[in-house]
């Protein structure tokens, strides 16, 4: 899938407060709160590990400066038309 | 990529534990605000270029997390400090952040005048129209029927009025430049609020005028809602109320007078430079030399007035000067007290922790401030003796009877006189003559001019009398 090399989210689990704002705002649904409780006892945003597009709307809405790290992938293998 | 901005600290140096999280709540907007805002100063490539004044409230810690330059202004003065600096700094970039409260309430006229003025500042008013940090009072922009711990049933006109449209009204002003109110509540919006910050900041940098950003802001504590919920309410209710757009963008034609000339203040004050730039010293005594002193005494001594001849001496004289004064409501026969910096080069800070020299008018004062006295410093006490049990261990005490000498000569009001003259002839930092002109030009009443003359040689021949027996 080409949609699956777009992009790559990473929270920081310290840092998210679990607000869950990033998990509403994301298009295609890749992230979710865990289970578990980080450090400050809330559930932390993560990355379901499929799906980013790197479209970046989930750092746009984290309230947090260094709670969320979006990265996308340049090498688009299928479409080369997307580079850049 | 998108990662932290280098316009946040690494770190936020405010307390031993959470320094890599903000104090914001989970869902709160301000860190979302504090986002947009970074990121347009680091695309901008002002950074070091940026003056950031953090308000009162919830956002009151900004200075820990943007690394730019911070001043905290007081509540509500946030447009007066930007303005103060945007003025003595016309390249910085000045960024003004408040909140409703600091805002829309104790601060509204100083608002409305900076946008009135047409200040080249920018200010992002973020609107949640509740007080966050105080735990939810109403604020000026409270919906109709929001409930708020000071409007339990909900905010009626007819006891509270109607919310206050910062925006609108800032928009019947000639002078902004541009206006526009943004929401967080969803990407999209945000996105919008993002090009509306860097406009602002774009069009400061341009030098065109007033810029303002109203943004909506979700407050999930204060609400009790969720962060998502929060978002919802803002999109519900706030959007109907506080509309969202361009209320204004354009660049308003600024008068070609450019405003009153610009002098330097030796230039306003009679003073003639050398060649070389200096100002020459006036006295026919010695210069000035560098000192600080702390007047301190009751209200009514002249503790005030005495400071600001000692400051007028120096300035006379071509020195850089400060004169900060301390005193109660009790203007008369309250505690006061002033600090005098007379320095050779600019002054950082016109706060004394530790003078060079002390005048204390009464016991009190005395002992309040005779220990920050520096090591090897002067303290001038007004009595005959000091007052039993008392040590200055480290400073040179003289005991100069100002107030009775300035009885003898026939009105109390003199003492200050007594001690200028008693300081001139201990210290010998500034000149007699320069002293005695000051003093003459200090007291209005010209029947009081040789009262004070004569207080002040009184002062003087004390202490070299003084000296003279030792």
């Amino acid at each position: 899938m080409a949609a699956e090399k777009r992009g790559f989210v990473s929270v920081d689990v310290a840092e998210c407060k679990g607000c869950g704002l990033c998990v509403e705002a994301c298009p295609v649904e890749c992230l979710e709160l865990e289970a578990g409780l980080n450090a400050y006892g809330v559930h932390p945003a993560h990355y379901t590990g499929a799906g980013c597009t790197g479209c970046g709307i989930c750092f746009y809405d984290c309230p947090e400066p260094g709670a969320i790290e979006v990265m996308k992938i340049r090498e688009a293998v299928h479409a080369p038309a997307h580079q850049g | 990529m998108l990662s932290k901005s280098d316009v946040f600290y690494d770190r936020y140096e405010r307390k031993a534990e959470l320094q890599h999280q903000t104090h914001y709540c989970p869902g709160c907007g301000h860190g979302i605000a504090h986002k947009l805002l970074a990121e347009a100063i680091h695309d901008l490539g002002a950074k070091d270029s940026t003056i950031f004044v953090s308000p009162v409230g919830c956002s009151v810690f900004a200075y820990y997390y943007f690394d730019v330059g911070n001043v905290q202004a007081a509540h509500g003065r946030t447009p007066a400090v930007a303005t103060a600096l945007k003025r003595s700094c016309p390249g910085s970039l000045v960024i003004g952040y408040q909140g409703d409260g600091d805002l829309a309430a104790i601060g509204t006229a100083e608002i409305l005048h900076a946008a009135n003025r047409g200040e080249a500042i920018s200010i992002f008013f973020v609107n949640n129209a509740i007080y966050g940090m105080t735990g939810g009072q109403m604020a000026p922009t409270t919906l109709v029927g929001q409930t708020s711990t000071t409007t339990p049933w909900g905010r009626r006109p007819a006891n509270e009025g109607y919310p206050i449209h910062v925006a609108e009204l800032l928009a019947t002003l000639e002078a902004p430049a541009y206006i526009e109110r943004v929401s967080l509540h969803d990407g999209k919006n945000i996105m919008k609020a993002r090009k509306a910050i860097r406009k602002a900041l774009d069009i400061q940098r341009a030098g065109a005028g007033f810029t303002f950003v109203e943004i909506l802001s979700p407050c999930p504590t204060i609400w009790k809602m969720t962060p998502v919920e929060a978002q919802r309410w803002v999109e519900e209710k706030l959007l109907p109320v506080f509309p969202l757009g361009i209320l204004r963008d354009r660049r308003p034609a600024i008068a070609a007078d450019g405003g009153p000339p610009r002098k330097p203040m030796a230039e306003v004050l009679g003073l003639t430079r050398d060649a070389a730039g200096a100002i020459p010293a006036s006295g026919a005594g010695a210069a000035v030399q560098p000192v600080t002193v702390k007047v301190a005494g009751f209200g009514g001594q002249g503790v005030l007035l005495l400071g600001q001849m000692l400051a007028e001496i120096g300035l006379r004289e071509g020195m850089e000067v400060s004169w900060l004064p301390s005193y109660g409501p009790e203007m008369r026969s309250g505690s006061a007290h002033c600090h005098v910096c007379i320095a050779g080069e600019r002054i950082g800070s016109p706060l004394i922790s530790n003078p060079d020299v002390l005048i204390a008018m009464n016991e009190l004062s005395l002992r309040k401030f005779a220990p920050h006295v520096r090591a090897g410093g002067l303290i001038l006490y007004n009595q005959d003796a000091l007052p039993a049990g008392f040590d200055a261990a480290a400073a040179r005490v003289v005991c100069v009877p100002a107030s009775r000498i300035a009885d003898d000569l026939g009105a109390a009001r003199a003492a200050n006189a007594v001690l200028l003259g008693a300081l001139q002839a201990e210290t010998a930092t500034f000149g007699a003559e320069v002293a005695l002109s000051v003093l003459v030009a200090a007291i209005r009443n010209p029947s009081l001019h040789e009262l004070n003359r004569k207080a002040f040689q009184a002062g003087r021949s004390f202490a070299a009398e003084r000296t003279a027996a030792a």
